[in-house]
Formats: structure tokens, C-alpha cells, sequence
């Protein structure tokens, strides 16, 4: 989240699309019930269903799965053609006035650049011209037809309220009416918040359904703002712990990327992540990066990390291509894994095309599976008839089960979607054999270094050179870990001006990232998280909820990371000279000293106004991007492109239906199913009663909601002869499940291109372990395509044939 | 659960003998606001936890209900109505339970005595040690509320979190409400609040919303906030003038002195009959007829 949860109290408009906060985040959700209550919020809900947050809303608009983007584009060209924008602070605060080179285009559906062979683009195009300066253009007036306001405006000019309805299915009226009720919060003293999540990560354009509300926020002043911003719901209490950490294949904490191959030293990585300001007097904070990483590389290699050795830089993997979890399955499939540590989740049941998941699994030699439940994917060789159907005599992996604690028996931080971290204690002992996930891994690794130490081996030195330094080699604590996240003083650290002078004490924990060095005198396992657990003691444990600017900002419970600061982009909350846009929700504001308030500064606290630093200091522009020149594949403005299995043809270019640089491998491209063999839109998604393949073990959750069930409206539901309470097939072109009709008002056949569109709704959580009734896995029917920017499987919308399935079966 | 120190009892079934009514707490309430419960079930959950109860972990019969109907160990259940007008669709969540009637049909018709009881704070609690199972309370209550229990034959339902208000808690599922769905205090604050919600549905367009307490059975210490008070039948069929049935009122009511009149007279009749008739005491006569009898059996035997 860019802003904060207890801040949605403050908002005036709640737009909920691309996820179900009520359904999902009920204990998240009050926040907006407060902010109905007491701030008079409307709620506006976008889905292909009417779901519980629906219930309570005061606007419901059905759209198809997987055309938010045409939605969204609608909206922009709404808001830009009515000019309902936030003049100054677009004029001021995004790239709207930057002019783009003269080689940048778009046309029938593709931007200039496309290799259609590699399905990939040369996106060099794709950038600001630069003047004489080495600083990017700007046009102050927004006239000049290569700015970014005149490029997006043409090119949001093909979605027309018309063309919207068309291609989502959204009722005209109801589209204006949301629309309009959006455009209010461009005003100053108004604001919106976007809470999404993952109706719009889990498509083949994912990240492009997020940009373009973001770029919607952006031109209503809604970022860095309270009771604005986009507020990304994360799934698991955990997630954002785990990508702030880095636990993504192509990560290093604190958002660091891994090194290509073609990386062959420090000084080369570095040098393409220089992040030089693109305008005078901007901050481009992202400059620091070689701080970031060499403080990183020295708390992995500790002593052995120098100068001499480039810190240890060569010991860090490379990146030859993506080893994300569609690949990784690939690979298994194609017999190129040996072993698998599946560590806290459930591949067999999560991930897409279950058909292809079980003749990957089968092809390990062994399979570690590190969990405090005993999962689908643990007993993916064993025959659970129709559910599992396979032959253990068939299957050769070896499967080890280490059965770990859960986050009630041990001592840590979770961080939130508001990036707060907050520690917790242990609250009962694991039961049997349970051993904590730290002390399984150290147990692992010492045992890995002592075999390298004795026996040798291929590349033995970052496994012998990991720093290794706790009190109890075979117990790390969690306290102990969480120090070194936060950061130390490797060497004694003397004033530059006076080597006497020793500012910063060896051993020492850091205040925060600002601290960092490139030289190696400190160390930090996440700079994001410097700050969390400093010399003051473990600030992730503070309880302190006093909000002492009525703000919804409790800056004492807990640590919010970076520094504490709870909502983002804060500067952009007061206009040019310092002055609150809102003043009856002020963020921070300029006293005429500095800059001060309910929240920590996201800018230099004594940079005064007229200095003309932007506020969005990560940037090299200082502004935030409404083009976003190379840094997205499919590129650098949101354009609508139907899933890989779509009911219709792309309304805007029928050449080019899907997302153009998706990666698709070999086989999963010839099981895409068509609109003629699958007429119907399926989406799959969670319940509140449930929390994915877990919560079926417990036996309250099972009694709330005990069998799987598939929703259809009463129109498909009258043509099929399918009532309520019966049982019925779905079919995809990967295969088939068989569940309880619940036929519903809620599911409502959408007017698209002309053809009515019925929508199957598939909720996730049976599998064939657990107390519930035993299910099949949604995840039998979906597609082996993820988005092109990050490789989220497109879960959210595909195609599927319904029908009542025989009484034997 | 007696867990209230029986002071607190203002009423017990089948007991004409007064109750204590020395101490005196004021009355609470909990106030359900259906257009702020989003049917997460929190409060299904928190009710098992806190009371040990399980159910079974049944099926879907096609509903979002789980499990569909209230049962001996599921004392709250969330029901779900879909109701489209004028293509307006709304997805009404009504989470049912005893009402905790001011004047309650069970306790009424319970013949149990002290089986069923009333606190002076309006809580209505089962005493289950006093239940003999007959299910007269199922039948006295308007709102087709308690479940008599194949395990141990005795009528249970909601408590109102009777054990937890007597520490001065709030009901486990006021507790475990995400949303403040359901809130808890006197009944006076709990009218009073339900006012602003009121107001704040008037504006959103909601010009019938209004407070659920029914009048028909003095008033009840649950409460809804409705979005179509004028409706009630619209929310999985919740009673939109509830009464005490009548013939529960007559059977508990004119029935008992009317029994108690006829038990007299029949006493009364058979005391002068005796007096005047005598009693009835074996002949002469009857003695030959009945040996007559037994000399021609077969005769009369087949005769018939």
C-alpha cells in the first residue's frame, strides 16, 4: 500500500475493483465501514460478481473479468476530455509535461519496436528526449503534441464510454455514474483510494491493470494524499514480508535485483543502475543503490565480503532467464529439476494446470516439503480416486515431509499491507515433531558447510563464506536475524572532517538506510527494514496507538518501513510552496523551517519549496510516471489486450488480441481452449470463510463452508436446466471438475461485443486433504500463461463449458 | 448457564412463586447493523470458540448458509437473501439468533419450572439441568429459534453471552465483528446509536430504514438495524409483527384457570355424586346375571 490502513478512515470515495476488500480483508475492511460512518465515504464496487463487498456499496458496476484496462482507459478519457484532473499538482508532480522521443508510437495495437518473433519488444523508443543538458525535455504548457499529456490523450481517445460498454459489458449508465463520482475527487480537498488485489494481479496483463489506476490517481492528485493512494490488499499476513525480502526468484531484499549473467562484475551491475536525476534539483534517491548492495553483500559474506573481491559479488547467482514458478514447473516437466524444497506452500493445489503440475512433480527425484500441514502437494503420488488419479507405482520421488511450526509458535515480525512490521510472540509450542523453519535450514546448512569443508566441491566458497555469526550457530534466533536486517557498524565510522571523532561505534545497530555505505564499514541484510530494530531496542514491538493528529496515523505502534513512514509520496500531499492541499487532512506540511507533521517526511526535512525537488524522490524525473518509458514490457501506457482465452476478439485490434510479449511455452500454447468449445468466462477466487488449502483443515472453517460449490446465474442456469443444489461438470481444456451448483441473482450474462456472456464463478479452497468435503482443485481448469511483467498466472479469467453433471457421479 | 448470580433472575418458567428481585441491572442490548455486516461469519466462529461447540461439517445444498439452519451447537447463523427490484440487486445478510424477547414465548411455555429464566438485564438463558426436552419452547417462540439436542434431549441456543456479560464483556461475536456490525451496551445507547445509522442510511438513500424491536413481544434485547424496516419479511423471512402464538398465551394463560375450574368442578361433582349416589357396589342381581353369563358362552360369543 502506498498509504495506510487506518488512513481509508479519511477518504471520501472507496473504489474497490480487482479485488473483494470486504470478502478477503474483513478485519481490514472496518476501515472503510468507518470512513461510511463517519467521513460519509460512498463505496463503489467494479466486479464480474456481486460480492460481499458489493452487499454493502453504494454503487455496484459488473464488468467482465479481464477488461479492466479498457475500463480504467475509459475512465482516463473520461476524466481527460471532461478535464476533470488535478491541474497543478499533474502539471507539478507527474510526467505529463515531459516530451517523449520523436521514434515512440502506437498503432493497431502494438507500440513501435515489436519483434514478433521474440515476442519482445526494442523499447530504446521508448524514452524522454533528453536536451543538451543531459535533463529530459518538459513542455510547462502541455501543448506540444509529443508531451506524455497529449500522447496519453490520444491515445485513451479509442476508449470511449461506447467502446467500454462494448468491451466490458458495464451498463453505460452505471459507467458515468462511477465515473463521474471519481471525477469529484480531483478536487484539492477530495480524495479516492484504490483497494485492489488480485483481480488484477492474476492476469497476463496484471501489471498493466495496476498501472492504469495508478495513473488514474495520479491525474486526480490522489497519491501521497490522505484517504488516497493505491492500496495493494496482499494475500497472506506475510506476502509483503516475503517480496520485501526479496523471496522472489529475481529479487535481493529490500527490491535489489539479482545479477544477469551478462553482469560479469560490480562495476558493470552498477553502472546500469545509476538512476542520474533527469531533471536539475531532483533527489533520485535510487543513486544510493551501490550503499544498498554493498551493505547487503556484507551481511551475507561478513569478513570474507572486501574490497579486494568486489565484496563477494561473484559468489551472488546470475540470472540467465526468469526463474519464476511457471518456469520452474517447466523445467521440472521437462525432467531438467532433480529436487524441489517447497518450502510454506502448496504448488499441487496453487499453481495453473494441475495435469501438467502432477507429471512435473513426478519427475523430481526427491521432493522436500516444508510445512506445518500435510499438503496436496506432499501426497501428490498418492491416489485419492477422481481427485488425485494416479498410480503410485508409477512414481519414483522420494518425498520428505519436515513438519514446521506456524506463526503462533514462534517469536517474529509479519509485515502487513501497510508495510508495518510487527513482532510477535510465541504463544504455544509446536506439536510433535514441529521444528521452526530457521532452525530446519540452519540445521541443513551446517550440515551442507561441514560436508563442503571436509569433501570439497564445485564452488564451495559462498557456502563456506556465509556469515554465520550467532550467539548459538545451531539456534539463530529471530531477534538476533532481525538485528542484522536492520543493520550494523562493521568498522568504527569517524567524522570525514575530524578522523578523531568516531560517529558511528563497530557493532553498533544503525538508525536506518541513511546510514549506508559502499565501502563496507556496515552491513544490512534489507535497507528497507533499516530502522526496525536499532539501538532503541526492537521498534517492530512497540504498542503505543496513540494518533495524536487525529489522522489514523499511530506512528508508535509498531515500524512502518521506510523509516516509519506510513503513507508514501507524503510531499505530494502539499502544493508547490508547502502548503497542505487539504487542510482539514494534512499529512505533513512546510512551517517555514521544515517539514512536519502527523507522518515522517518522504522528502529532505530542510529542503525548503522553492528548491523545486520533486516529491518523488525514488524517481530520476522527481515526478511519478504516467508513461513509464521502458520499465514495463508490454509497454510504457496500459492498452487493453483480452486474456489468452477470451470470449471475443480485441474490440480495439482483432491482430492483436493478447498481451504481445507474454511468455508462453511449447505445449501450454496448444491447450489454450477457444470461445467455440468453451463459451463461458470462468473466474476463480477466495472466500472469506476460507484461507486457501489451509483453512479446510480446521474444523470451524470446514463447517462455514464444507463443499466446494461453483456459482452460475439463473439465466446459464435456466438454459442448461441446472438448479439449484445440483451437481455439475466444468470443463476446460485442461480438464474438469465436478462441484455443488449455487445458482445466484449475483452472476448477471454481460452484453460484450455484441454476444450475451455468461460468467462461472470458481471459489478455490477443496482439495483432497482437510476436514471439508473432498474437492477438486480449481486450478485443474486454468491456463499455463502468466503476466509479461512478472509471470502471475492468469487465474482471473479463461474459458470454460458448464452442464449438469450424470446422478452416479 | 447460571452463571448470572440468581438475584439477576426476574422470571424462571413454570413458577408462579416471585423471583428475586432485590438487585436490579440495567437492561443491555445487542444491536445488529445489517447494512454495515459484510457475512464473514466472524461471528459463527467466535460463538464455537468461546461456548466449546462444534457442528457437523456438513454439505452445500446450493447456499452460502452454513450450515443452513440453527442447530443445538450452532446458536448464530448468517442467512443470505438475494432481493432484485426494479434491476436494483441487494444481498441482504441477517444473522439469526434468539432476540432475547422482553417478554419471551419460550419462557412462557416452558412447563419446566426454572428451565428457563430472565435476568433483569433482559438476557433469557436455559438452565439445561431444569430441561426435560418436551420442545414446548420451540413451539412459544416466534422466531422458530431453540434446538432441542439428540445428544442429551435439552433445549439450547444463544446466551447473549450471559457468563461473559456478568464480568461486564461484550458477546464473543460483538467481539470478534470486524466491521462493529454488531455492537453491544444498554439497550438505551444501542436505540440511541441505531438513530445515527438510521440517519446515515436516510441519506444514502435508504428512506425506510429503521430500528427492528418488536413491540409484539414487549421489545426484544437484540435489535437490526434495517435498510427496508418497513420489510422485515424480506430478510430470510424474519416475522414482521411477532407475537407469542396464541395458543401458547391460552395454554399458559385462560387454559390454566379454566383447567384448574374443571379440575374443581370434577372434584366438586364426584364428592356429591358419592354423597348422593353412593358408591357403586356389586348386587345379588349382578352376581346371577354374570353366572348365567359364564354357563351360555358360546352362544352369546357367536351371536356377536
Amino acid at each position: 500500500m502506498t498509504n495506510t490502513w487506518a488512513d481509508i478512515k479519511n477518504t471520501n470515495l472507496v473504489v474497490i475493483m480487482g479485488g473483494n476488500a470486504a470478502e478477503a480483508h474483513p478485519c481490514g475492511f472496518k476501515w472503510v465501514t468507518e470512513a461510511k460512518a463517519h467521513n460519509k465515504a460512498k463505496l463503489i464496487v467494479v466486479d464480474p460478481r456481486f460480492t460481499r463487498s458489493a452487499a454493502v456499496s453504494d454503487l455496484y458496476v459488473p464488468i467482465r473479468a479481464g477488461s479492466d484496462i479498457a475500463w480504467l482507459g475509459g475512465l482516463i478519457n473520461y476524466l481527460l476530455t471532461q478535464d476533470k484532473i488535478q491541474h497543478e499538482y499533474v502539471k507539478a508532480y507527474t510526467n505529463a509535461t515531459f516530451i517523449v522521443k520523436p521514434g515512440f508510437g502506437f498503432a493497431d495495437g502494438l507500440f513501435t519496436g515489436y519483434d514478433a518473433q521474440k515476442r519482445d519488444y526494442d523499447r530504446s523508443s521508448w524514452a524522454y528526449e533528453i536536451g543538451e543538458d543531459g535533463y529530459a525535455k518538459v513542455d510547462e504548457t502541455l501543448l506540444d503534441p509529443r508531451c506524455v499529456y497529449q500522447l496519453m490523450k490520444a491515445h485513451y481517445a479509442r476508449y470511449t464510454p461506447e467502446m467500454v460498454e462494448r468491451i466490458c459489458g458495464s451498463p453505460k449508465d452505471k459507467l458515468i455514474q462511477a465515473w463521474e463520482w471519481i471525477a469529484e475527487t480531483a478536487a484539492p480537498d477530495r480524495a479516492m483510494t484504490s483497494m485492489y488485489a488480485l483481480g488484477w494481479t492474476q492476469h497476463s496483463k496484471g501489471s498493466q491493470n495496476i498501472r492504469t489506476m495508478a495513473m488514474v490517481q495520479l491525474l486526480l492528485g490522489n497519491i501521497g494524499v490522505a484517504g488516497g493512494g493505491m492500496n495493494a490488499l496482499r494475500g497472506h499476513s506475510n506476502i509483503q514480508g516475503l517480496t520485501d525480502l526479496g523471496l522472489m526468484s529475481n529479487l535481493i531484499p529490500g527490491y535489489l535485483t539479482l545479477p544477469s549473467e551478462k553482469e560479469v562484475s560490480k562495476a558493470t551491475y552498477l553502472q546500469s543502475r545509476g538512476f542520474k536525476p533527469l531533471r536539475p534539483g531532483q533527489l533520485s534517491y535510487w543513486q544510493n543503490y551501490p550503499k544498498f548492495f554493498v551493505s547487503f553483500l556484507k551481511s551475507m559474506y561478513g569478513k570474507e565480503a572486501t574490497a579486494d573481491n568486489d565484496f563477494g559479488y561473484d559468489w551472488l547467482p546470475k540470472l540467465d532467464v526468469s526463474y519464476d514458478v511457471l518456469r520452474t514447473f517447466e523445467l521440472m516437466h521437462q525432467g531438467k529439476i532433480n529436487g524441489y524444497f517447497c518450502q510454506g506452500f502448496n504448488p499441487l493445489m496453487a499453481f495453473p494446470n494441475k495435469k501438467k503440475l502432477i507429471n512435473a512433480l513426478r519427475q523430481l527425484k526427491f521432493l522436500v516439503v516444508m510445512d506445518p500441514l500435510a499438503t496436496e502437494t506432499a501426497s501428490f503420488w498418492e491416489n485419492h480416486g477422481q481427485y488425485n488419479d494416479v498410480d503410485p507405482t508409477q512414481i519414483q520421488t522420494e518425498v520428505f515431509r519436515l513438519p514446521t511450526t506456524c506463526f503462533a509458535e514462534e517469536d517474529g515480525s509479519l509485515t502487513n499491507s501497510g508495510r508495518w512490521l510487527q513482532w510477535h510472540w510465541k504463544g504455544a509450542d509446536g506439536p510433535g515433531e514441529s521444528r521452526s523453519d530457521i532452525i530446519i535450514l540452519t540445521d541443513l546448512f551446517l550440515r551442507l558447510r561441514d560436508m563442503y569443508r571436509k569433501q570439497g566441491g564445485a564452488f564451495p566458497e559462498p557456502i563456506l563464506g556465509l556469515h554465520w555469526p550467532y550467539k548459538l550457530a545451531e539456534a539463530p534466533s529471530p531477534e538476533e536475524i532481525a538485528r542484522e536486517v536492520n543493520g550494523y557498524v562493521v568498522e568504527d565510522i569517524t567524522d570525514p572532517k575530524d578522523a578523531s571523532v568516531v560517529q558511528l561505534r563497530a557493532g553498533q545497530q544503525l538508525d536506518g538506510f541513511a546510514q549506508l555505505r559502499d565501502d563496507g564499514k556496515t552491513a544490512c541484510g534489507c535497507w528497507i527494514y533499516s530502522g526496525c530494530f536499532t539501538e532503541r531496542g526492537n521498534q517492530m514491538a512497540r504498542r503505543d496507538n496513540s494518533d495524536p493528529y487525529d489522522s489514523g496515523l499511530a506512528p508508535g505502534w509498531a515500524w512502518a518501513w521506510p523509516v516509519n513512514r506510513r503513507i508514501l509520496y507524503n510531499r505530494a500531499s502539499c502544493d508547490v510552496d508547502g502548503k497542505p492541499w487539504n487542510p482539514r487532512h494534512k499529512v505533513i506540511e512546510w512551517n517555514g523551517k521544515a517539514w512536519a507533521g502527523a507522518d515522517v517526511p518522504d522528502y529532505p526535512p530542510a529542503t525548503k519549496p522553492e528548491a523545486g525537488m520533486n516529491p518523488f524522490i525514488m524517481n530520476p524525473e522527481g515526478v511519478a510516471r504516467l508513461f513509464t518509458l521502458g520499465m514495463m514490457r508490454d509497454g510504457p501506457f496500459p492498452e487493453h489486450y483480452e486474456p489468452f482465452e477470451a470470449p471475443v476478439a480485441n474490440a480495439l485490434h482483432p491482430k492483436v488480441n493478447a498481451n504481445p510479449v507474454a511468455r508462453v511455452f511449447k505445449g501450454d500454447l496448444e491447450v489454450f481452449g477457444t470461445a467455440d468449445d468453451y463459451p463461458y468466462v470462468a473466474t476463480t477466487y477466495r472466500l472469506t470463510e476460507h484461507f486457501h488449502y489451509w483453512s479446510k483443515h480446521c474444523h470451524i472453517n470446514a463447517t462455514l463452508q464444507p463443499q466446494q460449490f461453483v456459482e452460475i446465474g439463473e439465466a446459464l442456469a435456466k438454459e442448461k436446466g441446472i438448479n439449484n443444489g445440483d451437481q455439475i461438470k466444468v470443463r476446460s481444456n485442461r480438464g474438469q471438475i465436478v462441484a455443488v451448483a449455487v445458482v445466484t441473482k449475483r452472476i448477471r450474462p454481460l452484453k460484450v461485443d455484441g454476444k450475451m456472456i455468461h460468467t462461472v464463478g470458481i471459489p478455490i479452497h477443496w482439495g483432497f486433504t482437510g476436514q471439508t468435503k473432498k474437492g477438486f482443485g480449481a486450478n485443474i481448469l486454468t491456463p499455463y500463461v502468466g503476466d509479461a511483467n512478472i509471470e502471475t498466472p492468469e487465474y482471473k479469467a479463461f474459458l470454460v463449458d458448464v452442464e449438469r453433471a450424470t446422478p452416479s457421479v | 448457564m447460571s452463571t448470572l448470580q440468581s438475584l439477576d433472575i426476574t422470571r424462571r418458567s413454570a413458577t408462579t412463586s416471585p423471583s428475586p428481585s432485590v438487585r436490579e441491572s440495567e437492561e443491555v442490548a445487542k444491536l445488529i447493523d445489517i447494512s454495515k455486516c459484510i457475512g464473514c461469519k466472524a461471528c459463527q466462529a467466535a460463538c464455537y470458540e468461546w461456548n466449546d461447540l462444534r457442528d457437523e461439517i456438513g454439505v452445500n445444498v446450493g447456499v452460502y448458509d452454513n450450515p443452513p439452519d440453527l442447530t443445538e451447537n450452532s446458536w448464530t447463523l448468517m442467512r443470505f437473501t438475494e432481493v432484485e427490484e426494479d434491476g436494483n440487486l441487494e444481498w441482504l445478510i441477517r444473522k439469526d439468533g434468539c432476540m432475547h424477547c422482553a417478554d419471551p414465548g419460550c419462557l412462557k411455555a416452558c412447563p419446566s419450572p426454572g428451565a428457563i429464566v430472565q435476568y433483569s438485564n433482559g438476557i433469557v438463558d436455559f438452565i439445561s439441568e431444569n430441561c426435560i426436552g418436551c420442545g414446548y419452547c420451540v413451539k412459544g417462540c416466534p422466531f422458530n429459534i431453540p434446538r432441542i439436542s439428540k445428544k442429551d434431549q435439552k433445549a439450547y441456543k444463544c446466551t447473549l453471552c450471559s457468563d461473559r456479560v456478568s464480568v461486564g464483556l461484550e458477546p464473543a461475536c460483538a467481539k470478534a465483528c470486524p466491521t462493529q456490525a454488531i455492537s453491544f451496551g444498554t439497550k438505551k445507547d444501542m436505540i440511541e446509536f441505531a438513530q445515527t445509522r438510521i440517519t446515515d442510511l436516510n441519506e444514502r438513500g435508504y428512506d425506510k430504514a429503521g430500528l427492528y424491536d418488536p413491540p409484539g413481544v414487549d421489545g426484544t434485547h437484540v435489535m437490526y438495524v434495517l435498510q427496508h424496516a418497513d420489510r422485515p419479511e424480506l430478510y430470510a423471512d424474519l416475522p414482521k409483527d411477532p407475537k407469542i402464538s396464541p395458543l401458547v398465551e391460552a395454554w399458559k394463560g385462560a387454559a390454566k384457570p379454566v383447567a384448574l375450574i374443571g379440575l374443581g368442578l370434577t372434584a366438586l361433582f364426584g364428592f356429591l355424586h358419592y354423597v348422593s349416589t353412593g358408591p357403586n357396589e356389586v348386587e345379588a342381581t349382578d352376581e346371577e346375571q354374570a353366572k348365567k353369563a359364564i354357563d351360555q358362552p358360546d352362544e352369546k360369543r357367536e351371536g356377536r
